[in-house]
């Protein structure tokens, strides 16, 4: 446990010192790259911790999971801007809140639909989900594109917080990203003590260590897979519709999150949630730090920022083959 | 028949292809300790896994209280008052002592007022309550697992093989608590320690090669020599 403190520090230390010395000691344009990559972080905390605790529980390694982010931007995006809606709601606050509503709405009621229909009969056959989570995913990319077509959609309508700023350190940051990092650590929070201090918490940690025996204590472990598989699904669509005033909505979404998701729940340790919530935070201010230093005029190859993910993964998987909080075996 | 808490009638259990049981039956009389003996690989878990629904029987019947349960999910079963304690331990070893025995609670309210039976029954758990389960020894471990299947009103406990790889003195606690725990309940055990079966248990089953071959009152078979080397191979 202390190596894996020391290697977080050391990641740590290190991207705060080469972070500032790209921003040439200016603690405002660190301060942005800081807030860019609190802002990722909770964006690839929202797919993360679903794939991580799906996975843990579950044994399923959810290949949709970066779709329900996408939908979640869509239907955010569609709602938020529907001409009836703003007819009927002018406030565009109240209209992005009940944006974010039916993004989870969506989510969770296709995700019980998923797990229901078409996971639970291949329960007893793991490499089938596995190809059924990834056929999944396409079929989700294909009906985007029936329903919204291929083109990308940018967020206009602005509301509040969207088109707020606040001053710190002489450079304006934007109070949206300060919203979302902030309720992306209330979320992190508030998951955690679900996990730690309720007694569906109990159960779902317990069935990550061994579901057999938790169904033998009289423990209906189906219906706690449904409910965390819909919960999985819920929060990465409200992933997608909290990121869609920054990004917009578009099919490049779903792949974009999912690969650095799953970095992150290896990078983690698998089924850890701490580990997830952590490796989340390191992976997005890296990819920040990065894209800062990778822009810059004397480097000015961007393939880095993206590369970022799997590149801290290699490094920490040698020093930490199971992952920061993963089980030795 | 009405005496009899459960009764197993020629029972079929596969695992994949291979054919494990091949006609296994147990009856177990209310309030007994009745044990299943026989060699590595007999069937004895399998068995118990059978009556669990885990491996559930492909033919035969299973009845509990004269209720059939074959085909009814682990949980169902596990609900209708039958407590598991599987070989291994099989405690949940991230969760405290404390949430390993609040996550068997069927009812509110039933650990608080099992605490003090349990830790009267396994001292050791009281001062160990806030330590997570893979801090404990093997021994604490078991008395963990046997606390856990206590916490609801069960009234079959199936406990598979608690005295292996322990040391002589835990065994002796094992037993002690299995006896006091045979007043309120049924037991069906599993053991290969014959001594420590021979001493706990009212009847035995012997299974061999997937079927069960002999059964009769334990005090029988204790006096009988050749039936233990025939079937034990235990001298």
């Amino acid at each position: 446990m202390n190596k894996t403190f020391l290697v977080i520090g050391a990641v740590a230390v290190g991207l705060f010192l080469f972070g500032l010395s790209n921003a040439n000691g200016d603690l405002g344009s660190f301060g942005i790259t800081i807030m860019s990559g609190l802002f990722q972080a909770m964006l690839l905390f929202l797919v993360a911790s679903g794939l991580s605790i799906v996975f843990g529980l579950m044994d399923v390694l959810n290949f949709a999971q970066g779709s329900f982010f996408m939908i979640g931007a869509y239907v955010a995006y569609a709602v938020h801007h529907s001409p009836q809606l703003i007819a009927a709601i002018p406030n565009a606050d109240i209209r992005f809140i009940i944006a974010l509503l039916s993004a989870v709405f969506v989510g969770g009621v296709l995700g019980v639909f998923f797990e229901r229909a078409l996971l639970r009969p291949l329960y007893a056959r793991p490499i089938f989900q596995i190809v059924m989570t990834f056929g999944v995913a396409l079929v989700i990319g294909e009906l985007i594109k029936v329903v919204w077509t291929p083109t990308p959609y940018s967020w206009t309508a602005m509301f509040t917080a969207r088109s707020g700023f606040f001053t710190l350190f002489e450079q304006q940051f934007s109070t949206y990203r300060l919203f979302v990092i902030g309720a992306g650590f209330l979320l992190i929070i508030g998951i955690g003590l679900l996990l730690q201090r309720t007694r569906i918490g109990i159960i779902i940690r317990a069935g990550v260590e061994d579901s057999q025996m938790v169904e033998a204590l009289g423990i209906n472990v189906r219906a706690v897979f449904t409910l965390v598989f819909t919960l999985g699904c819920a929060v990465a669509a409200l992933g997608g519709a909290v990121a869609a005033p920054f990004l917009g909505a578009s099919t490049g979404l779903a792949n974009q999150f999912l690969l650095s998701a799953i970095a992150i729940v290896v990078l983690g340790g698998l089924g850890s949630y701490g580990g997830t919530a952590i490796a989340s935070i390191l992976v997005g201010v890296s990819v920040a730090v990065i894209q800062d230093w990778s822009a810059s005029p004397g480097v000015n190859a961007p393939v880095w920022a993206s590369l970022t993910p799997m590149i801290l993964l290699v490094l920490i998987l040698l020093i930490r083959p199971s992952g920061l909080f993963g089980k030795e075996n | 028949m009405a005496d009899n808490i459960l009764e197993v009638n020629t029972i079929n259990t596969f695992i994949g292809q291979f054919h494990i049981l091949e006609g296994v039956s147990v009856t177990v009389p209310k309030g007994s300790i009745t044990v299943l003996l026989g060699r590595n690989g007999a069937g004895k878990t399998t068995t118990l896994k059978s009556i669990m629904g885990i491996t559930p029987p492909r033919t035969g019947t299973i009845l509990f209280d004269g209720k059939s349960v074959v085909g009814k999910r682990p949980y169902t079963i596990a609900k209708l008052g039958i407590g598991y304690v599987p070989e291994h331990r099989a405690i949940f070893k991230a969760l405290s002592v404390r949430e390993n025995l609040e996550i068997a609670e069927r009812n509110k309210g039933e650990l608080e007022r099992k605490v003090d039976f349990i830790f009267e029954l396994f001292p050791d758990l009281k001062r160990l309550y806030a330590l997570p389960g893979g801090k404990l020894s093997g021994g604490q471990q078991q008395m963990l697992a046997i606390a856990r299947a206590l916490v609801p009103d069960n009234r079959l406990l199936l406990i598979d093989e608690p005295s292996e790889g322990l040391a002589p003195v835990i065994i002796e606690q094992l037993m002690h608590a299995i006896r006091v725990l045979a007043d309120k309940t049924t037991v069906l055990l599993v053991e290969q320690n014959f001594r420590m079966a021979s001493k706990l248990a009212d009847r035995y089953v012997v299974i061999e090669e997937g079927c069960s071959v002999h059964t009769g009152d334990m005090s029988n078979l204790v006096t009988d020599a050749a039936l233990i080397q025939r079937y034990l191979g235990v001298a």
